[in-house]
């Protein structure tokens, strides 16, 4: 059972919203009944001109049931609102972190349109296909102002911030096509700012993923940018500076000049091209320039893809 | 006991001209001042949101260019909370009530209260010149990085004209503390003190607080925008989210200096016409502080998906359920002041008693968002748009028009037609609903705010909350006429035509220009009605 007026329920999580949403108005709607009742009897009742008796109790008498009474609706409601904080919050906590067997896809938003690509180097514009009944984390990243990708089918929202990665994951539980909307105001065609999400048997995604692979995969993008950029110059098997080994680097803990260490993520990878000077690799000297304002985000996404590819293999000799 | 002196004036009988209107330090006068100044932004708001809603009345936008879309519904908001939300109670009802309430000649600092006037004017002329000359398209969050690097539209002056009106505010809030602190009557210790003088204590203490932090955000934001110092904008080395921290570190704060002198109005009138003490005063005070204090700890519940951490996000998700219990707690003490109560229902009533219904169900559509889980499918959707139009519109606004009415006779010395002042109550109420009602179900159905076009599917509901729009409208143009009448055909008020209690009652209407005539001296509990009926009871007995 679900309120009236909810889209429908195509995601994993949108039923347990969905329950909790009909518990909260059930839990509004039963007090604030109560309260209209109360109201609307009192205005009656004690109208001007009615005989009901108006004589209070004796003032004692008042103080003891007015303390109890005050003491009860601080208690109740506050009970109740810790057990609905509590939901709520389960709720959101269970769902933040994607299951690590989630399927990547990369999402790039700008003024006016999301750009979404699929590690296996499909490109996509304001239209996402996805395979029903696994889990699908989203990657993403803004190329000027917040935007927010949200599919009130999934009941899922997040902002998507220029300069970061935020995380959005959903399992899309019905095959079907599902609105996509900008819900952070971003500009002139922010109402424009709208996509598909087209889920698809898992089978049928497969087909969908042959029939479009023209494009080599993003890691192979990624490779070539490489050499474009000369990364290799430094970070190369044959380098003549001395710099961190970028096999096995992915999703390992790296120690910091001047102590703790970090993990190597999406984030880390990201500012260490673009930031080299915030986060230096102990033991390193910090030589390597900045990238800033010369790779593209969705050139950036490739390159990442191309450094977690190294992560299988072996660090060569450091 | 009436403080009337022979041969003393009213405060309106001391001069017509307008240089003694521009240059009065009569707290009257400048409330007068300020309400003018207001209603006529208030209307220039309201314009913003008839275009707005007529442009919704289609799917697709084809009234108005997305631009100007954009535009209208920043400039609503503008107007909407700084020139008209903030200002409205304290800067008028507060200006003029607080001195006489508490049993004082005038505020403590009177050129200070005229000079917060000139910058208001002064501050909402250049944002509406602004607002008009080019626009600002930015909603009125100002959103960082698009309103530093991306707009192309007059950010720098509109923000200039909000920086402007702060301090306004700023020396608003400290003439109200001072004065509340200095120049209560002999005799009116704290917890005498009607619940509209706390509320206004409250309100003064987050206009000081807050307001600065406003001033310095937009500061940066100006920096960042002309000097391109990277503070905001990750492209320059900021971060965005820091601005939404500093911005809501005001903003939620200034929901509850829109609010809570909401609730004093409602205090008084409910009292009043209820015939009884206010169910549980001290605790309904305590309240008041309780939100004030805690409303400042909440302003994360903004940003449960900006990419906050999901740990500060439980933090305020829980902190915000804490502000929830003192406005329960008010609700209900509101209804229990009923009980045994002597009921008549007048206008000001009707507004008080429409205003716990809508505050109410804004309050508990807040409980909705503040639900984590929740708020990810809620948040930046019509819902919250209907939240807060139902605690600023459906609460503050039938406040403030509940305390214009009721306290209307002591202000012009007249009284207004209760006739049409109940009609356009009751107006308001069903035009408010129909309006904003529908806007709840648009919210969980996933319609966007900000959005100039929108999916069919959203139509029906748009044309019902457009529809509403229209009723709503002629209900803020109905008091306009009838006020206007009322100054000049209006039967003569006595001193106290609801038999309220309340020193403000106990002098002539319109008051002198010196207040009280003697000092006053208070030797009794607030909202004595019950003592005042008995001795009414005994005084027809005999």
């Amino acid at each position: 059972m679900k309120l009236p007026f909810l889209p429908e329920a195509a995601s994993v999580l949108a039923s347990k919203v969905d329950a909790l949403l009909l518990a909260v108005t059930l839990m509004t709607g039963i007090v604030a009944f109560g309260v209209v009742v109360l109201l609307v009897v009192f205005t009656i009742k004690y109208r001007r001109g009615t005989d009901a008796s108006r004589e209070f109790a004796p003032e004692p008498v008042r103080r003891r049931v007015r303390r109890r009474m005050e003491i009860a609706w601080i208690a109740i409601p506050l009970l109740l609102f810790i057990a609905v904080f509590g939901w709520g919050a389960t709720l959101y906590f269970d769902h933040a972190a994607p299951p690590p067997n989630a399927l990547e896809i990369f999402v790039v938003a700008k003024q006016w349109m999301w750009k979404l690509q699929h590690v296996t180097g499909q490109r996509e514009i304001d239209e996402l296909h996805v395979p029903s009944g696994i889990p699908v984390k989203l990657v993403m990243t803004a190329q000027d102002a917040i935007h927010s990708f949200f599919v009130p089918a999934f009941r899922v929202k997040q902002d998507v911030l220029p300069g970061r990665y935020t995380i959005l994951w959903f399992t899309a539980t019905a095959p079907g096509e599902y609105d996509l909307f900008c819900a952070e105001y971003c500009g002139t065609d922010h109402s424009r700012m709208l996509g598909k999400i087209v889920v698809l048997e898992p089978a049928q995604y497969q087909r969908w993923l042959e029939a479009h692979n023209a494009e080599p995969t993003m890691a192979m993008r990624g490779e070539s940018l490489f050499r474009q950029f000369g990364c290799g110059g430094c970070h190369g098997a044959h380098a003549a500076v001395r710099s961190p080994p970028l096999e096995g680097l992915f999703g390992r803990q790296v120690p910091l000049r001047g102590g703790g260490t970090v993990l190597a993520d999406d984030r880390y990878l990201r500012d260490s091209i673009l930031l080299p000077q915030k986060e230096i690799a102990a033991g390193y000297d910090p030589v390597m320039p900045s990238f800033a304002g010369q790779i593209s985000d969705p050139e950036l996404l490739d390159l990442i893809a191309y450094i977690k590819s190294l992560a299988a293999k072996e660090a060569a000799s450091p | 006991m009436i403080h009337a002196k022979p041969g003393s004036s009213s405060y309106l009988g001391a001069g017509m001209t307008l240089r003694s209107w521009l240059t009065t330090q009569d707290h009257k006068r400048i409330a007068i001042l300020y309400a003018l100044s207001i209603t006529v932004f208030f209307f220039i708001g309201g314009a913003a949101a008839t275009l707005i809603r007529i442009e919704l009345a289609t799917p697709a936008g084809d009234l108005i260019s997305a631009n100007t879309y954009n535009k209208l519904f920043t400039m609503h908001g503008v107007i909407m909370v700084w020139f008209f939300l903030i200002p409205s109670i304290p800067a008028t009802l507060g200006n003029f009530l607080v001195p006489l309430m508490i049993g004082a000649r005038d505020l403590a600092f009177p050129r200070l209260n005229l000079a917060s006037w000139y910058l208001y004017v002064f501050g909402a002329l250049f944002t509406l010149a602004a607002l008009f000359l080019g626009g600002v398209d930015t909603g009125w969050t100002f959103y960082t990085p698009f309103s530093t690097t991306f707009s192309d539209t007059h950010v720098i002056a509109v923000v200039t004209g909000v920086f402007i009106v702060g301090f306004s505010s700023i020396l608003t809030g400290l003439n109200f503390i001072v004065t509340i602190h200095k120049l209560r009557a002999p005799g009116l210790i704290w917890f005498r003190l009607p619940l509209f003088i706390w509320a206004q204590y409250a309100t003064s203490v987050i206009l000081v607080l807050a307001t600065p932090v406003l001033a310095m955000t937009l500061t940066l934001l100006a920096i960042e925008r002309v000097l391109h110092v990277g503070i905001f904008d990750p492209a320059l080395g900021g971060d965005p989210l820091l601005f939404q921290h500093l911005f809501w570190f005001y903003s939620h704060p200034a929901v509850y200096i829109m609010i809570l002198p909401a609730m004093g109005v409602v205090s008084e009138i409910l009292a009043c016409f209820a015939r009884n003490p206010i169910f549980g005063y001290r605790s309904m005070a305590y309240a008041i502080i309780a939100i004030a204090v805690v409303g400042f700890l909440v302003w994360g519940h903004h940003m449960f998906v900006s990419g906050q951490s999901m740990y500060a996000g439980m933090v305020f998700s829980i902190l915000s359920y804490l502000v929830a219990v003192p406005s329960a707690i008010k609700v209900f003490n509101w209804t229990a002041t009923l009980y045994k109560g002597t009921i008549s229902f007048e206008a000001p009533m009707l507004y008080a008693l429409g205003f716990i219904g809508l505050f109410m169900m804004g309050g508990m559509t807040g409980l909705f968002l503040a639900a984590l889980a929740l708020d990810v499918h809620l948040t930046d959707t019509y819902f919250v748009v209907a939240h807060f139009h139902y605690i600023m519109v459906g609460g503050a606004v039938a406040a403030y028009l509940g305390g214009i009415h009721f306290w209307w006779p002591k202000v012009t010395g007249r009284l207004y037609p209760e006739r049409w002042a109940q009609f356009a109550a009751i107006l308001l109420f069903f035009g408010f609903n129909f309006t904003f009602f529908p806007q709840f179900l648009l919210g969980i159905a996933g319609m966007p705010r900000r959005y100039h076009e929108y999916a069919p599917q959203f139509h029906t509901l748009n044309v019902l909350s457009s529809a509403g729009a229209v009723i709503l409208a002629t209900g803020y143009l109905l008091p306009l006429f009838y006020f206007a009448w009322s100054l000049f055909h209006g039967e003569r008020a006595p001193a106290n035509p609801w038999h309220a209690t309340g020193l403000e009652w106990s002098v002539p209407s319109p008051p002198l220009v010196e207040n009280f005539a003697t000092a006053p001296v208070v030797n009794s509990e607030p909202y004595g009605y019950r003592s005042q009926r008995s001795r009414r009871a005994v005084a027809s007995g005999a």
